[in-house]
């Protein structure tokens, strides 16, 4: 073993960009923390990268991943306090940090556990190793004499341990993280599996968590963003004196990036409102009602065979064809928090405080923006409000530093209402056009899909900011979406099948990822259709499906979800006085993560076109569950948020902006909405944890989808299902 | 400066502002370093900002300082503390009823000035209660049953 270099001596020869800051508010361990100071080793390769083991025996977990509200912040402790065997309250954990913590990819993609924790927790079971080694050699035995329990290292026939920070005192851990380090026998979990409450949530109840939106300090001015009237808008005129009644308040311009600052935070607001501006003309947007005929139109930037199996042309050809088109519309991640930041961008260093998903990518980008070397510009997570993917968080950052560096202070920008509505990055259009023939045997003969989508751009860095391009201040240009192309086909057994996508060369509006990008909508087509080629051989929904899938693990979660909401073998529609109807779907995530299935019943009120939702049954299986808590709340977040877009979600925009921008013209799910969530979780302690921030959001328009079609025998396929559209479906069925 | 006298949390507070029509939501957070009450759309269409003004639940960004002076204010921080906490901050704990969190101070403002009014609550109660107040995350299910908790519901 290598001799472990002091704390001391390795801040010698690390990086000199210390900045002090401090976090008002109670102390709960797992607070953003100002006071450790930069320059330990961020090396995902090295132990020390992520734990480092304190004097008094606590430890102290480094995370690249954030806790954005799905729990992060009590799962990764305790897969690592089970590993390092010590209770979960030693242990205090830093995020997103780019002084501080290693770059671990951004926190998307459900990722945060499966990729994130999962690394974490092999450094963790490497650290054990390294104290049980340490303890050794101190005591002459043999390593496999020892075990760590509660923050010592005891020997395994009893007697007195040693005490963690007596093995390693003020010295690094100074070991690669190792591959091979044995974690423990999940029969033996003690920490893992258990429902432990966050440790943040005492706080955000009572309103003394800090978000970024909270966050202060010394000397920080308020700053907002003019936007310009319509998109691509040139700035023409500014009329400063307009605001000389605001003491203090002063314009700061770069080109067409427009803004004010001032001493607080309601003359901010103020100033900008009074600012008399004169732009440009401009009208570059297709409009929404022009967006689906667009999307068959192009321009393309290719075709691509996603999937080819057998030749379903031939197939269909020869066949009874069924075929239908699903739409999704663009939408708005819509936080409840417009986006905020703080940035310090002085004397030739930057920090900013961000709510962003990936500090260390977005460090790059402001870095190369302020004309500053990487290591000049720290970037600190803080909560922001929940962001479901890419909404304005760096843009509001972007914004922050670009003021703060004009006016040579710390600048606080936040967000207004429209500004998040009208500005945020948008989810992308979807158009998937199905056609599918069932054999005489009632079972999924052959089946195409042809989807019409965004191309995103290969190894953009960010997504294109507003400030930057306001501002003249290059960035690569390009589009980011996500992996919106996947799950477009069956999860079930088809001979015959094809996927095509038609990838278009732009967006209507700049598009970014939200929550299980693209695969909201492909699960909405799939599953609708496989409904339609149920009820077309008047086969069970249920039992149709599960004819095609041989995954047990897929098994289990489709009779897990049918037995939780009661469900009675019988084809769809069947239509009642009452007009209550239930549906069905089933996603396994991306083909390789997490099974979901659905079951929903809603009421159809056929004359006016109205949906209640009243009950949603889910059966989860995302591998070995870390905190069956905090998954539950994932999944209940997923449905309803999902039934809000689903029911209500469409961002309207003419020619020059967009206009729905609050939230009477971009209604969400209210309280009165909200039906009961049932979920089963499914454990699988001997196989990898898996994701759960977006698998379960995929199933809910399809189950919702045929629910309506088993109430009314009419169908649904264009998102939002608004009044309107049930009664043009009723008319049309 | 115009000067105004505030009632807030049972302290008497003074504040100077630039302009009488600024929002109390604002002089609560940031002349009072209150900030449990969040910015959500400054339209009264959200309830992240929501405090209590003489039993009454109230948007503070659309109540001028100027209005609000003379009035009893409550805020989250002053409705209980960490070691004494109002029975629906404990119930919401108790239901981890947050996600993000950014929205709920202002649920739980909403929701004591309801249970106030009205103690003991069925579930379309709270639902009604908390109808003019919006959640992204979808943490719905779980804020209605703190309310019913807090409500002396069992829990479910």
């Amino acid at each position: 073993m290598k001799t472990p270099l002091s704390r001391r001596e390795f801040l010698q020869a690390g990086g000199a960009l210390v900045v002090g800051f401090t976090i008002p508010g109670p102390a709960y361990a797992q607070r953003p923390r100002g006071d450790i100071p930069v320059g330990r080793t961020l090396d995902t390769a090295e132990v020390d990268g992520f734990i480092a083991v304190n004097a008094d025996g606590s430890v102290t977990i480094f995370s690249g991943k954030v806790d954005l509200g799905q729990g992060l912040r009590i799962a990764i402790p305790q897969m690592a306090a089970e590993e390092l065997g010590i209770g979960v309250d030693r242990i205090a954990m830093v995020e997103g940090d780019t002084g501080l913590t290693p770059d671990q990819g951004a926190t998307a993609g459900s990722s945060g556990i499966m990729r994130g924790g999962v690394q974490i927790r092999q450094a963790a079971a490497t650290a054990r190793e390294t104290l049980i080694g340490l303890a050794a050699t101190r005591t002459g035995k043999p390593a496999a004499d020892f075990d760590t329990i509660d923050g010592e290292v005891r020997p395994k026939s009893g007697g007195a341990g040693i005490r963690f920070g007596d093995l390693v005192g003020d010295k690094r851990l100074g070991v690669k993280v190792d591959a091979k380090a044995k974690l423990r026998d999940p029969a033996s979990y003690r920490i893992v599996g258990q429902p432990l409450a966050r440790p943040d949530i005492p706080g955000k109840v009572n309103g003394q968590h800090v978000f970024v939106h909270d966050f202060k300090i010394d000397g920080m001015l308020h700053g907002r963003v003019v936007r310009p009237p319509a998109v691509g808008a040139k700035l023409l005129a500014v009329d400063e004196a307009s605001i000389s009644a605001i003491p203090g308040a002063r314009v700061v311009r770069v080109n067409d990036f427009l803004g004010v600052v001032a001493g607080s935070e309601w003359d901010a607001i103020s100033a900008a409102r009074l600012l008399k501006t004169q732009w440009s003309e401009s009208a570059p947007l297709l409009g929404a009602d022009a967006v689906r005929g667009w999307m068959r139109a192009g321009p393309f930037e290719a075709d691509e065979t996603l999937l080819k199996k057998g030749d379903a042309r031939q197939a269909l050809a020869a066949a009874k064809k069924v075929s239908a088109e699903f739409y999704w519309p663009m939408q708005s991640h819509a936080s409840m928090g417009p986006s905020c930041a703080v940035a310090d961008v002085r004397d030739g260093k930057a920090t900013v405080w961000s709510a962003s998903q990936a500090t260390h990518r977005f460090r790059e980008t402001i870095a190369k923006a302020l004309a500053l070397p990487k290591d000049a510009v720290r970037v600190v997570y803080l909560d922001g409000s929940g962001c479901y993917g890419m909404n304005g968080h760096d843009d509001a950052a972007a914004d922050a530093a670009l003021l703060s560096k004009a006016v040579a202070r710390p600048v606080r920008v936040q967000w207004s209402r429209e500004d998040e509505h009208g500005w945020d990055p948008k989810a992308p259009p979807q158009l998937l056009s199905l056609e599918g023939a069932v054999s005489d045997d009632g079972k999924i003969a052959a089946w195409r899909t042809d989807m019409w989508i965004p191309k995103a751009t290969a190894n953009l860095p960010n997504m294109p900011l507003l400030a930057l391009d306001a501002a003249g201040i290059a960035q690569t240009p390009g589009l980011t979406t996500g992996l919106i192309s996947q799950n477009g086909d069956p999860p079930y057994a088809v001979a015959h099948q094809e996927v095509v996508v038609h990838w278009l060369k732009s967006s209507p509006l700049r598009p970014s990822n939200f929550r299980a990008p693209g695969k909201v909508a492909n699960c909405f087509a799939v599953e609708s259709f496989t409904d339609m080629l149920a009820a077309h051989a008047r086969r069970d929904a249920v039992e149709f499906r599960l004819q095609g899938v041989s995954d047990p693990r897929g098994i289990e979660v489709i009779r897990r979800a049918a037995a939780l909401i009661g469900w009675q073998p019988r084809p769809s529609p069947a239509p009642s006085a009452t007009g209550a109807g239930r549906g069905f779907a089933y996603m396994h995530y991306k083909h390789y993560e997490s099974y979901v299935a659905m079951a929903i019943e809603a009421d159809v009120d056929k004359a006016s076109g109205s949906i209640r939702v009243r009950r949603v049954a889910c059966a989860h299986d995302c591998g070995l569950i870390i905190n069956p808590a905090t998954l539950k709340a994932q999944i209940e977040g997923n449905v309803l948020q999902t039934l809000s877009r689903t029911l209500f979600e469409e961002v309207a925009f003419d020619r020059s902006r967009v206009t729905s921008v609050d939230w009477a013209s971009y209604p969400i799910l209210r309280f009165p909405d909200a039906p009961e969530v049932l979920i089963e979780l499914v454990n699988r302690p001997l196989d990898p944890p898996l994701g759960a921030g977006e698998a379960s959001a995929t199933p809910v328009p399809a189950a919702l989808a045929n629910a309506v079609y088993d109430a009314i025998g009419a169908r649904v396929t264009t998102v939002p299902f608004t009044r309107e559209r049930v009664r043009a479906a009723v008319a049309g069925a | 400066m115009p000067s105004f006298t505030l009632n807030v949390n049972g302290e008497s507070r003074t504040v100077e502002v630039r302009d009488p029509d600024e929002p109390l939501l604002y002089v609560l957070r940031n002349s009072l370093s209150l900030t449990g009450a969040k910015f959500g759309c400054g339209l009264g269409q959200c309830g992240a900002c929501t405090v209590i003004v003489d039993d009454e639940a109230v948007r503070s960004c659309r109540m001028p300082v100027s209005k609000a002076a003379g009035k009893k204010i409550t805020t989250v921080e002053g409705l209980g503390t960490p070691d004494k906490p109002h029975p629906l901050h404990a119930a919401f704990v108790a239901e981890q009823a947050a996600q993000c969190g950014y929205c709920v101070t202002g649920m739980v403002m909403t929701g004591a000035a309801a249970l106030a009014r009205k103690p003991n609550l069925s579930r379309e109660d709270a639902q009604q209660a908390l109808a003019g107040n919006l959640c992204r995350c979808g943490t719905h299910d779980r804020i209605l049953r703190a309310m019913l908790r807090a409500s002396g519901k069992a829990p479910t």
